[in-house]
């Protein structure tokens, strides 16, 4: 694989850039793999490419029932973040943040990361107290969080409704000002190129349709592709966690619901950061191409209908328009929605089965993109190793049982009320 | 949008229900701990018909149980809670 560089663009004027290779191959599947990732989304790709990165394996493969990133990873809201408070998702999020800095380089493809800042708004006395709380478990942890006044959050984004009888009245907020947005498709891409070059066999248009058992373990997946062997299979394909896992017999405590999420024209500069809100679902940013993106609350009924919800997204809209007033005069252009693995507790699940063999990464909720890297990591881990990294300990799938949930919003087992 | 035939107000806009869980999920009260884990803890969440707690919130109020398929949300039918309703 030639490696991307501007003095390649410029050979490549001269000779009417000719040279441009396929980012990865197509092959076919062989017998025997002694890794097997199911889904060929950002997490699964990045699953890959540290497997053979940082544990040296080469005999992997990538099962993708459509094309690469044609999930849930192109149908996010690109948000880059790890402002959580409790500890074992801030460390988690904050690893995967840390890995997003250096990405570009490291797959010599250009992410787009943008770190413009996270800002979350706080609308009364009770949410400037919150956003404290979490503000202050994050520096505890060295991760950066800084509190904002009115007039800081006034000077950074001039165009929200500072007046005293806004909808929603902003008292002040908090920043990670390294958190900001990425382009979606070129994280699952530059992955995928990445681990395509360590040998890694990405299988595009393979869906898999059961797994071969020997005993309780899982030796290998039935694929429209023919079947195909595997020392470990990992499943990750968060969406649609549930009816892959009941292939193997398992009910996992995942509800999948539909995200709302969409964009406007394109305009100039007008959003400077990434606007979240204690008090509201909404999630307001400016794509590089000028697009302002909106994201809403999850339908919050399980649904696999990959569609918009105009209730939902007339929800979104308004409390968007509350905030910034001057975005009423755009024009909405796409909307979309992804299909997310709502788990119990809402924070992810990373790690073994009760099935020999056959892990699972999922349940990563309305939170996956901004998680890609570490998700790729800390599963790479537990599938090399067979043992959860330190950083996906938590998260494992016994957690609810053992009565050790992490429930970030404090909501308990109620999936349709985060 | 929905809309979902409450078996005592007939057709109403889905803005007026909310989602409660599925039907395979309430916890029986003589339930054993482990019994009652997985049944709250676990959901069968396919990628087509399931049987559903809704409530008419701003509604009648009432609890129904709808049939519906999850990617088309084609409602095959809706029915009054009643005690022979539940496990």
């Amino acid at each position: 694989m030639s490696r991307y560089s501007a003095l390649g663009l410029l050979r490549g004027a001269l000779n009417g850039q000719k040279h441009w290779q396929p980012a990865w191959r197509d092959p076919e599947p062989k017998s025997h793999y002694d890794i097997i990732i199911i889904g060929g989304g950002g997490h699964g790709l990045a699953t890959a490419y540290y497997l053979a990165k940082v544990h040296g394996l080469r005999n992997i493969a990538v099962l993708e029932k459509g094309w690469l990133g044609g999930g849930n990873t192109g149908r996010n809201t690109t948000i880059v973040r790890s402002n959580y408070r409790l500890e074992p998702l801030h460390n988690l999020f904050e690893f995967g943040l840390k890995l997003w800095h250096g990405l570009s380089d490291e797959l010599n493809y250009n992410v787009m990361f943008s770190p413009r800042g996270a800002m979350f708004l706080g609308h009364s006395d009770a949410d400037m107290v919150k956003l404290a709380e979490r503000g202050d478990a994050m520096r505890c942890d060295g991760i950066d969080a800084d509190l904002m006044t009115r007039d800081e959050v006034a000077k950074l984004e001039p165009l929200l409704d500072m007046s005293r009888d806004a909808r929603f009245p902003i008292q002040g907020g908090l920043i990670q000002r390294r958190g900001g947005s990425a382009r979606h498709d070129a994280v699952a891409w530059g992955y995928a190129r990445g681990a395509d070059s360590f040998g890694v066999d990405i299988i595009q248009k393979c869906e898999v349709t059961g797994f071969v058992r020997d005993g309780n373990a899982v030796v290998g997946v039935e694929t429209t592709r023919g079947r195909i062997g595997a020392g470990r299979v990992g499943i990750c394909v968060a969406g649609h966690s549930g009816h892959v896992a009941a292939m193997a017999g398992l009910k996992l405590p995942v509800e999948s619901q539909t995200l709302q999420a969409m964009v406007t024209e394109g305009v100039k500069p007008m959003i400077n950061s990434v606007i979240m809100s204690q008090s509201l679902h909404c999630y307001i940013s400016q794509s590089d191409k000028g697009g302002i993106v909106f994201g809403g609350d999850p339908d919050n009924w399980p649904s696999y209908a990959q569609r918009g919800h105009p209730m939902v997204m007339e929800g979104a809209v308004a409390q968007g328009l509350a905030l910034v007033p001057a975005l009423s005069r755009l024009r909405m252009v796409r909307t979309w929605s992804g299909v997310t693995d709502m788990s119990f507790d809402g924070a992810p699940i990373i790690g073994e089965t009760p099935v020999p063999n056959l892990y699972i990464n999922g349940g990563w909720c309305y939170g996956g993109f901004k998680a890609t890297p570490a998700s790729g990591w800390t599963y790479a881990h537990t599938l090399a190793t067979g043992k959860p990294h330190p950083l996906n300990a938590p998260f494992s799938l016994d957690r609810f049982e053992r009565g050790a949930t992490i429930d970030e919003t404090g909501s308990g087992p109620m999936p349709n009320s985060r | 949008m929905m809309q979902i035939t409450c078996p005592h107000c007939g057709p109403r806009a889905q803005s007026e229900f909310i989602y409660e869980r599925t039907v395979d999920s309430v916890v029986p009260l003589d339930a054993a701990p482990e019994q009652a884990m997985a049944t709250l803890f676990a959901r069968t969440n396919p990628r087509g018909v399931d049987e559903e707690i809704w409530r008419h919130t701003y509604g009648c109020r009432a609890w129904l149980i709808m049939t519906r398929h999850r990617v088309t949300n084609e409602i095959s039918a809706t029915r009054a809670v009643g005690p022979e309703a539940l496990p």
